[in-house]
C-alpha cells in the first residue's frame, strides 16, 4: 500500500509555522514530509547544519518533536545512545538523525559508519544540499564536480562521494536515495524504512536556492529535474537488493545544470562530458538491479 | 569475587564493579591502555548476565561520550572510561555533556599525553580538561575508586548539581595494581543510590522539548554558564553530605572535597592528590618522627575547587608544599597556581612552594616527598622563595640548565 496525497494530508507534520529557513528551502520540504510519516513518537538528533537554525532559535522551536542538538561529528553516536537508553528503559520511540551532507559524508562519517556497522536501530536521514550551507556555502564531500562554492570559486575539481553506496556496503537492511522533487517516492521510502528494525539510511536530494543560485519558487522543479536528467537517480536497497524506484524518460542534463548558477563555469562541451558520467552511473544501477545482492 | 566480602582486585576492576553496583543502564566505551581492562570487565559482566546494561561498542572516544550523553538525555544512567588521548579526543563532547547537564559518569585512568608515546601516569590529560564543566575527583586507593564512583553518581545526579563527573585514578599505580577492596552488597548500594530519574529535562515525545537551540548574546547563554558554576560550587557541600552518608552506611570515609591527615598541629602542609597523597602520608609520618610538624591535605576534588576548605585549613600555616603531576607550561602546576590564587588575599596567607614532578610516570615515592618538603621548608626559613614553581627530579644535566635559567619572579 503506497502513500497517497490523502495519507500525507491526514498525517500531522512536526514542522510548525515560523521557522528560520530561507524561502524555497528544500530541506524543510524534506522534513515536512518525513515528520508526517515518522509521526509524533519520534526524537530527532541534529548535528550542526542549516537545521540548527531552521528549527528556530532559543527559546522558540518550529519543530513540535523533541530535538537533541548535537556536536557536528557525532550525531549517529548520540542517536545510538538515545536509542539504547530507550531500549533499556523499555520505551518504543523512533530515533532519527537529521543531518546535512557535511555532517554525514565528511565530519560525521565515522560515527555514522560505526552506528551502521553495529546495526543500531535508528534511522539516519541526510538532507543533501550538496555543500556546507550553514557556514555560507563551502564545498563538502557531497558537492558535485564543477559546482562553484566559496571554497571552490572556479568549480569543484573532484567527484562527490557515493554516500548511499558507502552505507550500503555496511550491509544495513535499508538504504535509499530520494528527492524533494518526488515527494511520494520519498514518503513511501520513509514508510518502508520506518517499519524495518536496524539501521536505515535515506539520502534526500534537497535543493537550496541561495546555495545553488536559482529562483526560490523552483525548488521542486530542480528536485524533479535532477531525477529526470538522471543526475540524481532514485533507488532503494532492501536487504542488499537494489531497485531503481523511478525510471523517468531521460531529459538532457543541460536543463538541470542551466537552472542553477553554481554550474556557471561549465561549458556546453563539459556538460556533454558530464552526461557520459551520468549515463554510466544510470546504466550501472540498472546493471546492479539485476543482481541478487549489491553487497 | 563475592559482594559483601573482601577481595584483592585492581583499580580497573574496582571501577567496572562500581558501574555494575551503581546499576548503570548504558555503557559506551572504547579501549585505550591502561583503561582497556575496564571495558573488558564491563563486557564480561554484561555478557555473563552479572550486570544488566546496554553496551555500545563505539568506534571512538568522541562517539563514546556522544552516546553516553544521548543515553543520559533519554533518561539512562551511563558510564564510560578512558585515558589520555581518548579523553582529549572527547574534548568537544566533554563540554557538551556538562552544557546539556547530563550526569554522565566516567573513570579516567590518568596517563601521559603524547608525543612521545607514554602509557604511564601523570595528570596532564584530565587537568587540561578542567574547564569543561565536569566534576573531577582524584583518588588514592582501589577502595576509593569503587566507593567514589558510587558516591559521585549520587552527587552528580543531585537536582542542584546535574553535572557529569570523572573519577581519576593513576595509570598502573592503581589501574593494574591489586589491593584489598571491600565489595559492597548490591542491596546496600541500591539503598544508598536510587535509580536515576531526570527531573529537569529528558528527551520525551510525550513532553517534547528541544535541547541546545541557537542562542544570541542577549539570551541566557551567560546565565547557563553561571548556573554550571553555581551548581559546581553547590556540589562541594553535597559531596561532603554524600561522603558522610556513605560512611554511616558502609563504614568508610575517604573525605569530601579534601581529606586531612595530621593537620591539627601542623606548621607546614603538603598538598597533593591521587597516589602521591598516599606517599605523602608515609612522608608525614616519617617527618613527624623527626620532629617536623607537618600535615597533609589531600585534594580529592579539583573541580569543584574547594576554596573554603583550603582557606580554612591553610590560613596561618608556615608554608604549603604543593606537588603537581602536570604542568601548565610557563605558569606552574595546575593545583599549585590555584592554591596560591585561593590563598593570596587572606590574612595569614602562607607561602606556597609548588613542585612539578612525576611526569610520564617517573616514580615519586615518600622519599621524594620528604626531599621536596625539606627543600621547601629550607627555602621558607631562609626566604629563598624565588620562583613560582620548581621542577623536581629532572635528570641532573637538565636540572643544571633549569637552575641557570633566569629567575622568573
Ligand atoms: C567541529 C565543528 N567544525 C565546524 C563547525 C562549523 N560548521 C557548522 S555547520 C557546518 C556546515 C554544515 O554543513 P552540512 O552538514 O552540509 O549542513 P548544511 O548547513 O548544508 O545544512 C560547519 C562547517 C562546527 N559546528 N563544528
Ligand atoms: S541555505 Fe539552503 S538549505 Fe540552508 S536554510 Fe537556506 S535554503 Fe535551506
Amino acid at each position: 500500500m503506497s502513500i497517497t496525497i490523502h495519507d500525507l494530508r491526514r498525517r500531522e507534520s512536526s514542522y510548525l509555522p515560523g521557522s528560520a529557513a530561507c524561502p524555497g528551502c528544500g530541506a524543510t520540504i524534506a522534513f515536512r514530509i518525513a515528520s508526517r510519516i515518522l509521526g509524533p513518537n519520534t526524537v530527532y538528533v541534529v548535528p550542526a547544519c542549516c537545521f540548527s537554525i531552521i528549527q528556530s532559535t532559543y527559546p522558540r522551536s518550529a519543530i513540535s518533536a523533541p530535538i537533541l542538538n548535537f556536536a557536528f561529528a557525532a550525531a549517529a553516536a548520540a542517536a545510538s545512545g538515545v536509542q539504547r537508553a530507550y531500549k533499556f528503559l523499555g520505551k518504543d520511540v523512533n530515533v532519527v538523525v537529521w543531518a546535512g551532507d557535511g555532517g554525514t559524508v565528511d565530519i560525521g562519517i565515522q560515527a555514522l559508519s560505526g552506528a551502521a556497522e553495529r546495526g543500531e536501530n535508528i534511522m539516519y536521514i541526510c538532507y543533501d544540499n550538496e555543500a556546507y550551507m550553514n557556514t555560507g556555502i563551502q564545498r563538502s564531500g557531497a558537492t558535485p564536480m564543477k559546482a562553484i562554492t566559496k571554497t571552490t570559486p572556479t568549480g569543484k575539481q573532484e567527484m562527490p562521494k557515493d554516500m548511499p553506496m558507502i552505507v550500503a556496503a555496511h550491509r544495513v537492511p535499508y538504504v535509499a536515495t530520494a528527492s524533494v522533487g518526488y515527494p511520494f517516492d520519498l514518503a513511501n521510502k520513509l514508510e518502508k524504512a520506518r517499519k524495518i528494525k536496524g539501521f536505515k539510511y535515506i539520502h534526500i536530494f534537497s535543493p537550496c536556492p541561495p546555495g545553488w543560485d536559482f529562483p526560490v519558487e523552483k525548488t521542486a522543479e530542480v528536485g524533479k529535474l535532477a531525477v529526470d536528467t538522471y543526475f540524481w537517480p532514485l533507488y532503494e536497497i532492501v536487504e542488499g537488493k537494489l531497485r531503481v524506484t523511478v525510471k523517468p524518460r531521460k531529459k538532457p542534463l543541460k536543463e538541470f545544470i542551466r537552472m542553477q548558477r553554481r554550474f556557471d563555469s561549465l561549458k556546453d562541451e563539459e556538460i556533454e562530458e558530464m552526461e557520459k558520467l551520468v549515463m554510466e552511473k544510470w546504466n550501472f544501477l540498472l546493471h546492479l538491479e539485476k543482481s541478487e545482492r549489491v553487497f | 569475587m563475592v559482594e559483601g566480602d573482601w577481595d584483592i582486585i585492581t583499580g580497573n576492576h574496582a571501577a567496572a564493579l562500581a558501574a555494575k553496583l551503581a546499576r548503570v543502564n548504558v555503557v559506551a566505551a572504547y579501549p585505550i591502555t591502561p583503561q582497556t581492562t575496564v571495558v573488558e570487565y564491563l563486557a564480561s559482566f554484561i555478557e555473563s548476565g552479572y550486570m544488566s546494561a546496554e553496551y555500545i561498542r563505539v568506534e571512538s572516544e568522541h562517539s563514546a561520550m556522544a552516546a553516553a550523553i544521548g543515553a543520559a538525555a533519554a533518561g539512562a544512567r551511563t558510564f564510560t572510561a578512558t585515558s589520555s588521548q581518548g579523553l582529549l579526543y572527547m574534548a568537544e563532547v566533554l563540554h557538551w555533556a556538562a552544557g546539556s547537564r547530563t550526569p554522565v559518569g566516567m573513570a579516567v585512568i590518568n596517563r601521559s599525553v603524547g608525543p612521545p608515546w607514554n602509557i604511564h601516569v601523570d595528570h596532564q590529560d584530565s587537568m587540561s580538561q578542567r574547564d569543561t564543566g565536569w566534576l573531577q575527583m582524584y583518588v588514592s586507593s582501589n577502595q576509593e575508586v569503587l566507593d567514589t564512583i558510587i558516591m559521585m553518581y549520587k552527587v552528580s545526579e543531585h537536582p542542584d548539581v546535574m553535572l557529569p563527573f570523572m573519577v581519576c585514578l593513576d595509570a598502573f599505580v592503581l589501574s593494574h595494581t591489586f589491593m584489598p577492596v571491600k565489595i559492597p552488597k548490591q542491596e546496600e548500594v541500591d539503598e544508598f543510590l536510587p535509580p536515576y530519574r531526570p527531573r529537569h529535562w529528558a528527551l520525551d515525545p510525550s513532553d517534547p522539548m528541544s535541547f541546545g537551540n541557537l542562542t544570541f548574546p542577549d539570551d541566557e547563554y551567560q546565565e547557563m554558564r553561571w548556573s554550571i558554576d553555581l551548581s559546581m560550587r553547590r556540589a562541594l557541600d553535597i559531596m561532603e553530605d554524600v561522603a558522610e552518608e556513605f560512611s554511616e552506611k558502609f563504614g568508610r570515609y575517604h573525605g569530601g572535597a579534601i581529606m586531612k591527615y595530621g593537620m591539627s598541629d601542623a606548621d607546614y602542609v603538603i598538598l597533593t592528590s591521587a597516589t602521591l597523597a598516599s606517599e605523602a602520608e608515609v612522608a608525614v609520618d616519617i617527618m613527624r618522627d623527626e620532629g617536623i610538624r607537618i600535615g597533609l591535605l589531600k585534594l580529592r576534588s579539583f573541580r569543584p575547587f574547594p576554596h573554603r576548605d583550603l582557606r580554612e585549613n591553610l590560613q596561618g600555616k608556615k608554608g604549603v608544599i604543593v606537588v603537581d603531576r602536570s604542568i601548565s607550561f610557563s605558569s606552574g602546576g595546575p593545583i599549585g597556581t590555584e592554591v596560591r590564587s585561593s590563598l593570596y588575599d587572606i590574612t595569614g596567607s602562607p607561602p606556597v612552594i609548588n613542585y612539578i614532578t612525576g611526569l610520564g610516570g617517573r616514580d615519586i615515592t615518600y622519599k621524594d616527598i620528604i626531599a621536596m618538603s625539606k627543600d621547601a621548608i629550607g627555602r621558607i626559613s631562609t626566604g629563598r622563595l624565588r620562583r613560582p614553581y620548581y621542577w623536581y627530579k629532572l635528570k641532573p644535566e637538565y636540572q643544571r640548565v633549569e637552575l641557570t635559567e633566569e629567575v622568573m619572579s
